[in-house]
Formats: structure tokens, C-alpha cells, sequence
């Protein structure tokens, strides 16, 4: 009898790369929905817009590189960058934008580098900066949150103004965006304000930006999930959450009126969703144990210091993109002790 | 003191939980030895030199007879399973991750199963010298039966008293394997009393026996059998199912908080560790004066028609056993020696069963599916989380792919145990092991290479000094004797005019001499 041959292990895998992806995927449709509801439709249509493009791309790419489209393709990483990169974007961001945005992540970021695992930086903060400081304007165009909209948008209209750019009669970007409340107490607070004033505004929510703070709790969920599943562990989330948090305790017990009060940097922009999906990314992060404290714990030093300090309102994005390339330097000076090696003692 | 202690000084990072697949196989009776129609015994069982044969072609042999003796101390002999005649020693398939064959000798029995005359039993071995016992136990060819098969007397050998801690290795953590469990259940007798010799022989304080909690038949068997026996200072240790515990060095630390040196062995920090099938072997050895004939294999999976552990003689071949556990089934679909996590697939059943083999499982596609294509690396870190050696396994694959081996060495490839776990939980589906395997042979060609190239260069340079040498030799010989010329030449001017006169004086007296004689023949002619 002829048997087949192959090499030890033999018990097959317990996990794949798709599976992967699709729970990410699924962690994050709680925080979408929200996102939805509070900003419209447009969010829904970034995502199909900017998934298309992503997946077109990777293929066209693919297709110039000969190599098989349809396993690449089918392990969503593409999706999970292109929904990533969707729900940074303004909600009415013109078409063209966030398919260059997604040609510019897909093709240079991640395929000219050698594809999914070989990219050093977040697709979808790459993506994501780079328009930023292109097309400011555009990227700044924020929405209220519904309870505070004065013109709801339907889908149709949504549709035309992301396609056509073309605001109906009556209509202005004035007079439909809005100021994030980061932007929003960012400006306040330069122009010599205090923070009780400034929380007079309808904009604020319990601590954070009204109905981006509840975004952020539903993305809050969905990291809940992904470290249940153990896509991911705690230590980047907790020590970029940690890092913030210690130094904005820090400042606003100092200051409590010159400085916004810890939740607030929380569940105000980014930092859920950056910490949870974003700086998670395992492909550019550090993946060492200790090395992902540092990892995180940086880019929440770097969060809070450009928001407090620096010439943007929210820094995720740039926290991220400049902690990936330090990490296969912390990688490597954080390797762990393997088992039986000794301490290493004096010297050498 | 002899009941199961839940303690847990250490525990390994990673590891991973899997179904363990071990009731298939235990639920029937160990099944007796039944003698084959010819055997094949390899003459590598065992890690170190290959045994050399003792016997020719058409010997009759009796069981228990040597049949190959060890070559060198890390060696081991080779006996008779059974009697018969040798048929052939020539090369035939061998279980061993290559494939490939090696030299075994031939065995068709004779059905009379005689036994040869065999060392008289050492029933007091408490007052016998420790060399009597290791030699006993060197000559009956035991080795480590867990599948190291490392020769087991020379673990037993003297460390100046530095051992104090004896391990038994039960913890039988991969799956789908039960031979020690069913050892354990069946014959805890025995193998106590082989605790009691190598507690003997080592002096050892302490003895531990680590048994993963999902045997408690077995801890049940083993805690009596200690009891009954009042071993001192002796605990049966249950320990957590969680692969790879079985790994000495992951037992080591789960018992005792301790870890073994990289690149060193436990008796470096004073324990011993033997699996618990040697332990029963190296009884039968002391107390019954029996060689390693014969061992305890389990066979199981979806392949083969009844799973059951069988009491095999060293040699059989896989076909064979599957036989006797009822056949194929129609599932069969890949053919394991040991476990699906370190075993390796056999592309025949001819192979025989060596001292090593301690599983044959045949699997059909749901127990072990045939690898899924391999994508890229996302750097998960989850081969990282799964390492009970603590390694970066993503670093060592991405090192071994690109052929860069001294960073893999950097990354301490040589820590890694084989065991799998990397590969089970990794989500592209790559196989690590297989690169790490890899990297590591081709470190060691290039050191054997290097080694040679050494040699080599160390020939090349004496050659060069002893030309040199003996051409100063001859300068030197040939300025001698220019010196003795000289010096000749030289001082001997006036021994020359001396020698010259002397001889002008010879001839001179040569001359007037024949001159007379001429004158006096003339004087009588006239």
C-alpha cells in the first residue's frame, strides 16, 4: 500500500488568514452602524466605494505581478484596509479622492512592497495621510452628528454630492460640515478659552464629541471581540490607551481648565478605533510581547503630543505611521528570553 | 507522599490545546507479542554509532541472542527477537523522517521462539555495584524508548553524586498516542521497580513522575503501585494536557520549576530524565535478564479497522501490525510513525518497528488533512505565542527562507524543539518546521563541510612544513658535507705532500725491488 508523504506537523491549521480578516470585518460593523446612524449614509458608500477600488487594484496588480489573483484576493485583506481607511475619511469625500486614496494604499503601499506581510506602513494611514496633507480642505469636511444636523442628507443626495460634487440650491459645505470636537477645542482653546466654556457648546457629548463618542464605544466593542477571539492581544491597545491617558491625567490635573479631561482624548477622534484596529495591524507592528508595550505606549505619547502640541488635530494616522518604522528595530532589541538561556551577565 | 500531588512549580510558555484522540486506542487491551514471519532490524535504533553485526547469512539465532554489538560508547546492541535464521543483512527501508534505507538485518523466524541463554537475573540489586547494573543495562541495548532513543546507560553513568532529582517522563502528551498510558495501566508493578534501580544507581533524593491529567487511570495505577511499594520520596505528578508537557525540557520546568540550560542537558542542573517504557525496559533487563526485544505500540486513527495498543517484537513490520488490529479501513490515507504532531509520514508499510516507534498512526484525510497551500506571512505572532521554547518562529522562518543562517543561529534555531506547535496555530498555513529542519541541515553540511575543509587545510599546511622541512633538511645535509669537503681540502696540504712522497717512495722501492730480481734472473740465465 502506497502512502502520501508530507512534513510534521500533520494535524492541519487551527486558524487561516481569511478567517482572520472576516472577524475583523465583523468587529467592526457595530462601530459602522453607529457611524451610520450618526453621519449617514455616506459612510456606507465610502466603504463599497473604497472596497472596490482596493480590490481592484490589488488585482490589476496581481494580474502585472503573474501572479494567482483569486487566493490574494479572497483573504479580505484588501476589505479590511479599504473599510479602515473609509471610516477616516469625511463622510462626503469626492470619489476620486478615496479611490486614489485606496490605488495609492493598495498599489504603493502594499503591492510594490511585496503584498500582504511585506508592507512596512498601514495601508490605510498612508492612504489616509497622504490625502491629508494634499487636499486638506476636502478631508476636513466633517459632518455633525445627527442631532445636530440641520439638513439630513438622504442616500440619493449623499450619492450626488460624493459623485457630483455638486451641493443642491441652497446648500453650502459651510452650512452642512462641522468642526470635529477635536478641531473644535483645539481652536478654542488657542483662542485663550477655557474648558467650562468651551463645553458649552452643543458639540460635546458626556465625555466626548457628541455621538462620536458613542462611534467610539461601539468600536470599543468590536476590540472587545477581537481580543476575545485573540485576533489580537491587549498589549498595544492597553498601553496606547494607557499612555494617553496617564499623560492627559497628567496635564489636566495640572490644568484642568487648559487641558480637556482624560476620557475626552478617549473617545474623541481616533484613538479607539487606532488602537484596537489600526496599530493592531500585525503586518506593521512590533511582534514581540514587550515590544508591542513600547509600540503602543509610543504612539500614544506621540497621540497625545501632537494633539496638545503639534499642527493637527488628531494624529492617529502619523502616530502610527512613524511608530511602523521603528518597529523592527523594537522587535529586535526586544527579542525574548528563550527558554534555558541564561541571564546574560556583565560584559559583552 | 505517594499520592498524585497537584503541584505546578513551573509552567512552559505557549503550547497548545488539542483533541487528544486517546480513547480510540484504549479501550481494547494491550495485545500479545504474535511473531512475525520475518523481521527487520535495522542496525541504527538508536541516536549515535550504528551497531555492527555479529552475525553472517544463514546463522541460526535464538531469541535474545546478539546480534549486532555496540560500536563505541553512544551505540547500542542489537538482539533476536525471536529465533531464526538470518536470511540477509542488506538495506532496507528504515523509519526515519528521510525515507530513505539503511542497513538491517533479516530475520525469518522459526516459529519455536527459543530463547538464547541469557545474563542471570539481578534480583538483589540494591548491593550490586552500580557498573554491574549500567553494564547490564548497556548490554540489553535499552534506549530512550519516548522516540529520542538516546542509549539510556550512559544517563545512568556517575556525575560525582551532582544528580538529585529522577524524572519519569509519562506525560505522553501528543495526541492519539497511548502506549505509556496503557504501560502505565497494565504493568505500574514493573515499572515501579525500575524507578527502584535507577534510584539506586543514581542516588538520586527525589523522583518525580509526571503524568498529563488526562490519564487518570494511569495516575490511579501508578499512585497504588507506588503505595504498595512505600517508595520514598517518590510522587506520581499530574500534570495539565497541554502539548507539548512531554518535551523534557517543558516536563523539567513543569515539575520543577527549573529550566535546562540552552544547549545543555538536565543533568546539568542534576536531574535525570527517563520516559517511562525504558524505565519498564530497563527492569526487564536487571530483573529478568531480558535485552530490548519487544515494545508496547499503539495503533490508531481512522485508518485501521480496530485502534488498539500492541505488544510488538522489535521488527515487525507496520503491515503486519495493522493486520493484527484488524487492517485497513477505507479511510486510510497517510501512515505516521509517532504522533501527527512530530511523527513522520512512511510512503510504504513495510517498514519495520524499531526500538523507537512508539505509534503507528494511520490517518484518514480528517485526521491529519493534507497541507493547504501556504500563504504569506501576516506576522500574527501566534507561532510566538504557541512557542514553549520561547522563540520568535516568524524570524526564524523569514531567516531560513532567505538562506540567512547565521541570523537564524542568532535567533537560537538550534533551541528549537521540532514540536510543531508553530506550524498547528499558524494562520498561512506555512510550514515552519519544515524550514527550521531546513535550516538546520544545511548548517550542518556546512559545518561538516567546514570541518572537512578544515581538515583539509590542516593537511595542505603539514604537507607544505614537511616539504619545507626536508628540503631545509637537505640544504642543511648537503651544506655539511660541502664542509667536509672544505675542511678537507684545507688542512691537508702537508698530509697530501706526505701521502705523495710516501708513495713516490713506494714505487721507487717497487722499482728497485723487481729491478734486483730482474738482475739476479739474468745473473742465472747467464
Amino acid at each position: 500500500m502506497q502512502f502520501s508523504s508530507y512534513s510534521s506537523p500533520h494535524t492541519g491549521h487551527s486558524e487561516n488568514v481569511t478567517r482572520v480578516m472576516a472577524q475583523v470585518l465583523l468587529a467592526m460593523i457595530p462601530g459602522i452602524i453607529a457611524m451610520t446612524w450618526y453621519f449617514g449614509w455616506g459612510i456606507v458608500i465610502n466603504i463599497l466605494l473604497a472596497s472596490v477600488a482596493a480590490v481592484s487594484a490589488e488585482a490589476f496588480v496581481l494580474k502585472l505581478r503573474k501572479r494567482a489573483i483569486t487566493p490574494v484576493i479572497s483573504d479580505l485583506s484588501a476589505v479590511v484596509t479599504a473599510v479602515l481607511f473609509a471610516v477616516s475619511i469625511p463622510p462626503l469625500l469626492p470619489w476620486w479622492l478615496t479611490v486614489g486614496g485606496m490605488l495609492f494604499a493598495i498599489i504603493v503601499v502594499k503591492q510594490l512592497y511585496g503584498g500582504l506581510g511585506f508592507n512596512p506602513f498601514n495601508p490605510a494611514m498612508a492612504a489616509y495621510v497622504l490625502l491629508l496633507v494634499s487636499y486638506p480642505s476636502e478631508m476636513t469636511h466633517w459632518l455633525p452628528p445627527r442631532e445636530l444636523s440641520t439638513h439630513s442628507l438622504d442616500f440619493l443626495t449623499t450619492l450626488g454630492i460624493i459623485f457630483g460634487n455638486d451641493l443642491q440650491q441652497g446648500l453650502s459645505w459651510d452650512a452642512i460640515t462641522m468642526a470635529t470636537p477635536l478641531d473644535e477645542m483645539r481652536t478654542q482653546l488657542d483662542m485663550g478659552k477655557m474648558i467650562s466654556e468651551i463645553r458649552l457648546s452643543p458639540l460635546w457629548g458626556d465625555y466626548g464629541g457628541l455621538g462620536i463618542e458613542w462611534v467610539a464605544n461601539w468600536f470599543l466593542l468590536g476590540g472587545l471581540f477581537l481580543l476575545w477571539r485573540r485576533i489580537i492581544t491587549w498589549h498595544i491597545p492597553l498601553s496606547m490607551i494607557g499612555a494617553i491617558l496617564i499623560m492627559a491625567t497628567a496635564w489636566w490635573l495640572a490644568e484642568p481648565e487648559a487641558h480637556p479631561f482624560p476620557a475626552f482624548h478617549l473617545f474623541s477622534g481616533g484613538v479607539i478605533v487606532g488602537a484596537f484596529f489600526i496599530a493592531t495591524d500585525p503586518v506593521t507592528a512590533v511582534t514581540t510581547k514587550k515590544g508591542q508595550l513600547i509600540f503602543g505606549a509610543l504612539i500614544g505619547v506621540l497621540v497625545y503630543s501632537i494633539r496638545s502640541w503639534g499642527g493637527y488635530p488628531d494624529a492617529v494616522a502619523f502616530a502610527v505611521l512613524l511608530m511602523n518604522m521603528a518597529a523592527p528595530t523594537i522587535g529586535y532589541y526586544t527579542q525574548p528570553r528563550v527558554y534555558g538561556e541564561q541571564e546574560k551577565k556583565g560584559g559583552n | 507522599m505517594s499520592a498524585t500531588a497537584p503541584l505546578r512549580p513551573g509552567h512552559f510558555h505557549g503550547g497548545i490545546h488539542m483533541p487528544d484522540h486517546k480513547a480510540e486506542s484504549t479501550a481494547l487491551p494491550v495485545a500479545a507479542v504474535s511473531i512475525p514471519s520475518r523481521l527487520i532490524l535495522p542496525l541504527q535504533q538508536h541516536i549515535g554509532a550504528p551497531a555492527k553485526a555479529v552475525v553472517s547469512v544463514g546463522e541460526h539465532v535464538l531469541k535474545g541472542q546478539l546480534i549486532a554489538a555496540a560500536s563505541g560508547r553512544v551505540s547500542a546492541p542489537i538482539h533476536a527477537p525471536t529465533s531464526g535464521v538470518i536470511t540477509a543483512i542488506e538495506d532496507h527501508l528504515v523509519p526515519h523522517s528521510s525515507g530513505l534505507s539503511a542497513r538491517c538485518i533479516i530475520i525469518d523466524t522459526d516459529g519455536r521462539d527459543e530463547w538464547a541463554n541469557l545474563p542471570p537475573p539481578i534480583d538483589d540489586f540494591s548491593t550490586t555495584d552500580n557498573a554491574v547494573l549500567i553494564e547490564r543495562i548497556r548490554e540489553s541495548g535499552i534506549v530512550g524508548l519516548g522516540g529520542a532513543t538516546f542509549p539510556s546507560s550512559i544517563k545512568m553513568e556517575a556525575r560525582n553524586n551532582s544528580i538529585d532529582t529522577l524524572i519519569i517522563n509519562a506525560a505522553e502528551c501528543e495526541p492519539y498516542i497511548s502506549c505509556d498510558d496503557m504501560l502505565m495501566r497494565e504493568q505500574a508493578d514493573q515499572i515501579v521497580s525500575g524507578i527502584r534501580i535507577i534510584q539506586h544507581i543514581l542516588g538520586v533524593k527525589r523522583c518525580l513522575i509526571g503524568i498529563e491529567d488526562n490519564k487518570p487511570e494511569a495516575i490511579r495505577s501508578m499512585s497504588a503501585a507506588v503505595a504498595v511499594a512505600s517508595l520514598h520520596n517518590t510522587e506520581v505528578v499530574s500534570v495539565p494536557t497541554l502539548y507539548p508537557s512531554g518535551g523534557e525540557r517543558q516536563l523539567t520546568l513543569l515539575l520543577t520549576g527549573k529550566e535546562v540550560p540552552s544547549h545543555g542537558i538536565p543533568a546539568n542542573i542534576g536531574i535525570v530524565c527517563q520516559n517511562v517504557g525504558t524505565v519498564y525496559a530497563i527492569a526487564d533487563a536487571v530483573l529478568k535478564g531480558r535485552p530490548l526485544i519487544s515494545r508496547i505500540v499503539t495503533l490508531t486513527g481512522e485508518g485501521v479497522a480496530k485502534p488498539q495498543n500492541i505488544h510488538a517484537l522489535i521488527g515487525t513490520s507496520a503491515g503486519e501490525l495493522i493486520a493484527q488490529a484488524g487492517g485497513y479501513t477505507d479511510k486510510a490515507n497517510q501512515l505516521i510513525c509517532g504522533g501527527p504532531m512530530m511523527g513522520f509520514s512512511m510512503p510504504t508499510d513495510e517498514v519495520p518497528v524499531t526500538k523507537g516507534v512508539n505509534c503507528l498512526l494511520i490517518a484518514s484525510e480528517q485526521d491529519c488533512p493534507p497541507p493547504e497551500p501556504a500563504t504569506a506571512c501576516i506576522r500574527c505572532g501566534k507561532c510566538a505565542e504557541a512557542c514553549p521554547a520561547q522563540l520568535l518562529p516568524q524570524q526564524l522562518y523569514w531567516h531560513s527562507r532567505s538562506r540567512n543562517f547565521d541570523k537564524a543561529q542568532d535567533y537560537h534555531l538550534f533551541d528549537c524543539i521540532e514540536c510543531g506547535c508553530c506550524s498547528h496555530v499558524c494562520p498561512s498555513h506555512i510550514q515552519l518546521v519544515h524550514y527550521y529542519r531546513f535550516a538546520k541541515t544545511q548548517i550542518w553540511s556546512k559545518e561538516k563541510e567546514k570541518s572537512k575543509a578544515d581538515h583539509a587545510r590542516q593537511r595542505h599546511e603539514a604537507r607544505v612544513a614537511r616539504l619545507e622541512r626536508i628540503a631545509a633538511e637537505r640544504k642543511a645535509r648537503m651544506r655539511k658535507k660541502k664542509a667536509v669537503l672544505k675542511s678537507k681540502k684545507g688542512g691537508d696540504d702537508s698530509a697530501k705532500k706526505a701521502a705523495i712522497a710516501a708513495a713516490v717512495k713506494r714505487a721507487a722501492a717497487r722499482k728497485s725491488a723487481s729491478r734486483a730480481e730482474t738482475e739476479s734472473n739474468q745473473g742465472a740465465t747467464q
